[in-house]
């Protein structure tokens, strides 16, 4: 089912940077203190105090910015925004104005379901700024105050804004998670959305026929508009913008676009209201409730009075401090992901789920691959056997028993038929639980190879007990054969079921 | 350059200050002076001039990322007209 409209999704993205200390003073940043303990003159703005840059926040602000490759201003400065507000307690907030020290970037996104076409969304600019303050709203002191603390006020957060390039709530999630697997490939930080290390605000508005508003003569559903870009096409209009705010999970930010786009198409069908005919409005998502209300307008922007910080120096940046960066990078998520492809030959949905567990345990899947030769192997036993005692065991990869150089030589096993899935299984198991290698675990559970001639033997001697099963077969019934693998099992535990079953075939079709 | 009443008038509300009638006359007069005696800086011609983001020239003034202790609560909740010795209290703040 197609919309009638086209959606226009554009991101804020607020990102807690991995310092110890906050960005213009040596408090600490570490979650969870008791409030108003990690505060000092600079980040209470006691008249006097002077703001230092930290340096570790700017490189990486600058690690995040080459990876989303974004042009780096040679010179970039912090300029002061202007408001009033509890938590923020110098009336102004130090943050970037005109001349941001990153720009003009973008982040590839595609879904390995293809419910999607992979698309390029444009990066307007990275900055770097302070947060505010927290208010608390404890009920037992009445309606009267709200509590103020300001352990948060000055932590360094990158604000990461992208061109309205998305064009649906599930491209806009997609984005998140991609952004959020690069931060953490990155190491720039935690990105732990429950404790505000990253914050999202999205807008959107729609592109809807000119001639679409409902209730005419036929009140027919005008046919989709085709449109690439969010300059509006010709014969499609814009509906005014809305920020949506509140959002605690990727999960919310999507269903919060998906109800407001179904909001917005409403409201146009009863307004006609287009772009510029009201201002940007700014809603709050109530995920409980699994809706958007309407808050307080925003004060524009020229009422910021932003103006340059007198107490700070400008950074500038040389371009071989960036290709510096640039060289140091690892592999990014998606170049991970396409050499899983290319060269190990897993499918985009396998190069996914191993890329999303993070870089120790791609390092970890490329050791066993390569040591086994057999890639789509590894990646399966990586996704069914590794991840699931990893999830039960809890922990890293880094700690798991049984390393890639173990594990490939489990498969290998399997590569040359010597063990059945089944019993691989049980191998890996000994293997986990005893820390042995698969050779000694193999030896503990009375594992042997047995002859072929063997077990020969013992098919002609299952088919002679089971003529029906025999006769089947010959008419052509190869699965018939399957009745015949319990039984082998049962007298010999070492017989190779798929091994058991191709005799009995082949046996069986001899005496035709 | 003139600056209006109504211009001042919204600068005072941003910046919280409550201007009588005969406040915002005065201050009217006065900002216009101000902003007059540095608008005589456009009189000159800057031609070729790099734009300066600060008064001294000092660039990438970066400190290392190293915890120092912060102030005793106590003495940050001081100076504050009302706290209840955890945190600071504001008139109610409605999201
Ligand atoms: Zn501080």
């Amino acid at each position: 089912m197609t919309d009638p409209y086209m959606i226009v999704i554009g991101l804020e993205v607020h990102v807690q940077l991995a310092t110890e200390s906050k960005l213009f003073c040596r408090c600490s940043t570490a979650f969870g203190a008791p409030p108003n303990t990690q505060t000092c003159p600079v980040c209470i703005g006691m008249p006097g105090s002077l703001p230092v840059m930290n340096r570790r926040a700017f490189e990486l602000s600058m690690q995040t910015a080459v990876a989303l490759d974004c042009r780096i201003a040679p010179t970039t400065k912090w300029d002061r925004k202007n408001y009033y507000y509890p938590d923020l307690p110098k009336g102004y907030q130090i943050s970037q104005y005109d001349l941001p020290f990153s720009s003009h970037g973008h982040l590839d996104i595609s879904d390995p379901k293809g419910r999607f076409e992979p698309r390029r969304v444009g990066i307007e600019r990275a900055h770097l700024e302070e947060d505010a303050g927290k208010s608390l709203h404890d009920e037992q002191h009445g309606e009267a105050d709200s509590r103020i603390d300001l352990n948060r006020a000055g932590t360094p957060l990158l604000e990461i804004v992208t061109k309205p390039d998305m064009r649906s709530p599930l491209e806009a999630k997609t984005f998140l998670t991609e952004l959020k697997l690069l931060l953490t490939y990155l190491g720039v930080s935690d990105c732990n959305m429950q404790e505000g290390s990253l914050r999202v605000d999205a807008n959107i508005n729609l592109h809807v026929p000119e001639d679409g508003r409902a209730g005419g003569v036929s009140g027919a559903t005008p046919q989709s508009a085709v449109i690439g870009t969010a300059a509006t096409a010709a014969g499609t209009i814009a509906t005014p913008i809305v920020e949506i705010k509140n959002m605690n999970s990727f999960r919310a930010v999507e269903r919060a676009l998906e109800y407001e786009a179904k909001r917005q198409w409403e409201v146009w069908q009863e307004t006609g209201q287009r772009l510029g005919d009201a201002p940007k409005q700014t809603r709050g998502w109530d995920d409980a409730a699994g809706v958007t209300h309407g808050q307080r307008h925003k004060e524009d922007s020229s009422d910021y009075r932003y103006f340059p910080d007198p107490d700070l120096a400008p950074i500038t940046v040389a371009p071989e401090v960036v290709k510096k960066i640039r060289r140091g990078q690892g592999e990014r998520p998606a170049a991970l992901r396409s050499r899983l492809e290319q060269s190990y030959g897993i499918t985009p949905y396998d190069s996914d789920v191993l890329v999303s567990q993070g870089r120790d345990l791609v390092q970890y899947y490329l050791a066993a691959a390569d040591a086994c030769g057999d890639g789509k192997l590894a990646s399966n036993w990586l996704q069914q056997d590794v991840l699931r005692s990893l999830n039960e065991r809890g922990g890293t990869i880094g700690d798991f028993p049984v390393g890639p150089t173990a594990l490939a030589d489990l498969l290998s096993r399997v590569k040359r038929n010597e063990l059945d899935t089944n019993r691989a299984r049980q191998v890996f198991q000994k293997m986990l639980t005893e820390g042995i290698t698969a050779a000694a675990a193999v030896e503990a559970l009375g594992i042997k190879q047995v002859d072929e001639s063997e077990l020969i033997a013992l098919c002609r001697e299952l088919l002679a007990a089971n003529p029906k099963v025999a006769e089947d077969i010959r008419g052509g019934n190869d699965k018939a054969a399957g009745a015949l693998v319990g039984q082998a099992k049962k007298r010999n535990p070492n017989a190779n079921p798929g091994r058991v079953r191709e005799l009995c075939v082949e046996l069986a079709k001899e005496k035709m | 350059m003139a600056l209006t009443r109504e211009q001042v008038e919204k600068v005072s509300l941003l910046a919280r200050l409550r201007l009588s009638p005969d406040e915002l006359d005065r201050m009217t007069t006065q900002l216009t002076a101000i902003v007059g005696y540095v608008d005589q800086l456009s009189q000159l011609d800057t031609t070729g001039v790099e734009p300066m983001a600060h008064a001294l020239p000092l660039v990438n003034v970066l400190a290392d990322d190293v915890v120092q202790p912060s102030l005793d609560r106590e003495a940050a909740l001081a100076a504050a007209p009302k706290h209840d010795d955890e945190c600071y209290l504001v008139p109610a703040v409605l999201g």
